[in-house]
């Protein structure tokens, strides 16, 4: 899923929007996990720091348009003298509005299509004013347009397009032999990919599903010829890619606002206003194209006050942290991937070991604990998370995260645990009957040691499962080394997924030495001789 | 003469296959019985069904003319000991650890249970230097000789040896036996004792108890068995016995 791909904690994260989805058509299956994936974007900051000082929170979706929108309200709210504070990329849009309800944040950046289909669940022709007015009854408001429509468009090499001449989508039904690269989401949507094909009776065949950042690489390289992007797009500048007009009005606009809670204070929400009709198109493109070449999204900010209003105040610290160190950064995420997957394998182990003692005798119980433990083995990790999203108590949280990676340790620590005790010889477990010790002690101090070199290979296993997996706590907002591997991955950016893919590689290499080294410890003796 | 163990009409059947037949048996007090038999006649589970490693269909067991029951057993296997051909011994565990097992677990005096553990030592002719060792670190013969320590640690009424020697080699095993047999008499140990080794029967023999296919044949001394068959199986069993032994 594009999404998926998109949902780390990264800062620079491409300009995307990612949840104007009005999906109604698909079947509940089909579109109840991509909601699930949907909501995986979300910084650990949301749910652990939510004591703030600021008079207002502004809140973020995670991808640069929506930082850099975030910032440039933080900022003019600073300017205006009230306190703000900009939460940034807490996850999609139903997690932000019900953030926004929930007061956890005070505005934050919007598009009027989506505000129709997936907030108000309402075609997405409603007018400006009738949103409104629907909002306020639920007590949030809503700015004027800040200028700019960044909505979905077919975007194609500007010199291919030349060559054959195609300007508009409409073009496209000469060309069946085009080759398209769609994100998943797009081909999903009920604006998307299939109604769209069947508006302009386009004859291609040749469509693959494609992360949405990894299109732009094969877009650039040939390998595909057209995609879905959106129109404020910063790479379309960067990579010189054109536009096709959508002469049929297909795509329905999606004006940015900001919506913010009515009770903002006044002051607030006029210097919210001050931001409306500001933004074009073009100055969007920019200033998104300003925060990805920087990869520093406040630095698009930015870019709004220097170049729109002037200056107020010279020579002023840049409010905007430009980011930690590489090291200090390092050790935050390796610190929390350690706190995840350590967390996790110890419920795994509490848990695990009393399980694999129970299956080890057999019976029905035995069976549907294995038989458990194995079924959770095959879910893939990210259909894991995606199941746990929606249920109480995890949503997205650390919680979540250590859960899925708790279950994921589970089978090698109970399978191993249950043959280990198994494998222990009928001589020997007779011997400890005969002995007259109960079952209890049998258990303490004989087979549990003599199965501990088993147990521990499970436990390590899982360790190093777990260090593994937990890269993918990222996507929702947990954490870990996986945030540079994700956003690397969004920004196709090699260096940025190696800063997490090496110090994770390096880290499970550490796991297995160290069990290595309590297997010296904890195994006894009389069984490694 | 006084039963220690009793044995009254006790069977044991798994699925299909009977294991034991409604079986008496008596084990007199300071005496040693033989159980002997060709593979799979049933002697094992007799002494299995006495420790409670399975649990006997029908019939009664007595130890001390007190009904051995699930409730009681675990006390009562504190005072019997149990010897196998493997040795059974832990793997994790030192010999000295092995042996003390029991009594720590019980909680005896450590001064106790040391000066008892070199009483052991010395009966069983085992090397005090030893005890640090780990089982694979001993030979086979070493290993029975510490699982022996291990069964008669807490001076057990009862010692059951299931072919305890079935696995040494034969200089080993004939010094073992030669130990075994000395160390019975100074104890005046009541022992049941199984094997397939009809010599070995003869050699530690109060008593023999013939088996076959899941019954008792015949008890008695070899005399009976030699002189009063009481079924062909008896001679045919006897005569296999000393035709192997006289090739």
């Amino acid at each position: 899923m594009n999404r998926i791909s998109k949902a780390g904690k990264e800062r620079f994260a491409r300009g995307n929007q990612e949840t104007r989805k009005p999906k109604q058509f698909r079947s509940f299956l089909v579109s109840w996990i991509p909601d699930c994936l949907l909501t995986f974007s979300c910084v650990p900051v949301f749910l652990i720091h939510t004591v703030s000082a600021a008079d207002v929170l502004i809140g973020s979706k995670k991808f640069t348009e929506s930082y850099v929108l975030g910032e440039i309200a933080k900022r003019t709210l600073s300017d205006a003298g009230i306190p703000a504070e900009h939460r940034q990329g807490i996850g999609g849009t139903i997690i932000l509005w019900e953030a926004l309800r929930g007061g956890q944040i005070d505005a934050y950046p919007e598009y009027a299509g989506t505000i129709a289909t997936e907030i108000l669940k309402s075609d997405s022709n409603l007018s400006l004013d009738e949103i409104r007015y629907s909002l306020e009854k639920l007590g949030v408001g809503m700015t004027a347009p800040l200028g700019f429509n960044n909505t979905y468009a077919l975007v194609m090499r500007r010199s291919e397009g030349q060559r054959l001449g195609i300007r508009t989508i409409s073009d496209l039904q000469r060309y069946p032999e085009l080759k398209f690269g769609l994100t998943h989401e797009f081909l999903e949507r009920q604006d998307g990919w299939q109604p769209l094909r069947q508006r302009y009776a386009l004859p291609q065949q040749n469509i693959i599903g494609i992360d949405h950042a990894l299109g732009y690489s094969a877009l650039a390289n040939g390998s595909i010829d057209v995609k879905d992007a959106y129109s404020t797009d910063a790479k379309i500048e960067e990579n010189d890619l054109v536009v096709l007009e959508d002469d049929l009005h297909f795509f329905p606009k999606y004006q940015a606002v900001f919506l913010f809670r009515s009770s903002t204070r006044a002051d607030a929400i006029a210097a919210l206003r001050r931001l409306e009709g500001t933004l074009d198109e073009t100055r969007m493109i920019r200033l998104n194209a300003e925060a990805e070449r920087t990869k520093n999204y406040a630095k698009g900010a930015n870019l709004y006050f220097d170049v729109g209003a002037a200056p107020r105040t010279s020579g002023h610290s840049a409010p905007f942290p430009l980011g930690d160190s590489f090291p200090r950064k390092l050790v935050r995420w390796t610190l929390r991937h350690l706190q995840l997957a350590g967390f996790s394998l110890l419920l795994s182990i509490i848990v695990g070991i009393p399980l694999g003692i129970v299956a080890s005798r057999g019976g029905a119980f035995g069976h549907v604990i294995l038989g458990f433990a194995g079924v959770v083995q095959t879910i893939p990790s990210l259909a894991l998370l995606a199941l746990l999203v929606p249920l109480p108590f995890f949503g997205i949280s650390v919680r979540t995260a250590i859960a899925a990676l708790f279950l994921y340790g589970l089978l090698p620590i109970v399978r191993n645990t249950a043959t280990g005790l198994q494998d222990i010889p009928r001589s020997l477990r007779e011997s400890a009957v005969a002995l007259g010790l109960s079952p209890i002690a049998r258990l303490w101090k004989i087979y549990l040691p003599i199965a501990s070199r088993s147990i521990l290979s499970g436990i390590k296993t899982s360790a190093v499962i777990n260090i593994g997996t937990a890269t993918l706590a990222a996507l929702i907002g947990a954490g870990g080394l996986g945030e540079p591997i994700i956003s690397g991955l969004n920004l196709n950016d090699d260096v940025t997924i190696l800063e997490g893919a090496i110090p994770a590689a390096v880290l499970a290499l550490l796991v297995q030495w160290c069990f290595d080294f309590l297997d010296r410890v904890l195994i006894p003796k009389g069984l490694r001789l | 003469m006084s039963a220690l163990v009793k044995l009254e009409d006790v069977s044991k059947r798994y699925d299909d296959a009977i294991a034991l037949y409604p079986t008496s048996l008596s084990v007199e007090s300071g005496k040693t019985t033989m159980l002997i038999g060709p593979s799979g006649c049933g002697k094992s589970t007799l002494l299995r069904l006495i420790i409670r490693l399975i649990e006997p269909d029908s019939g009664s067991i007595e130890l001390n003319s007190k009904p051995v029951t699930p409730d009681n057993i675990n006390a009562l296997r504190r005072r019997i000991g149990y010897v196998i051909q493997e040795g059974g011994l832990f793997p994790h565990l030192t010999a000295r650890a092995n042996v003390l097992l029991m009594a720590r677990h019980i909680g005896e005096s450590e001064e106790e249970t040391h000066n008892r553990l070199l009483e052991l030592c010395e009966l069983t002719r085992f090397s005090q230097n030893l005890l640090p060792r780990y089982p694979v670190e001993l030979s086979g013969g070493q290993r029975q000789r510490v699982s022996l320590m291990r069964a008669l640690m807490l001076s057990p009424e009862l010692l059951l040896l299931d072919e305890p020697l079935g696995a040494l080699d034969p200089l080993v095993r004939v010094s073992l036996q030669k130990d075994l047999k000395e160390i019975f008499t100074s104890l005046g140990q009541t022992v049941l004792f199984v094997t397939h080794d009809l010599a070995e029967a003869i050699y530690f023999a109060d008593q023999i108890v013939l088996m076959n296919e899941s019954r008792i044949i015949q008890k008695g001394t070899i005399t009976d068995l030699r002189e009063r068959p009481a079924d062909p199986f008896v001679s045919e069993f006897i005569n296999a016995q000393r035709g192997i032994a006289s090739v």
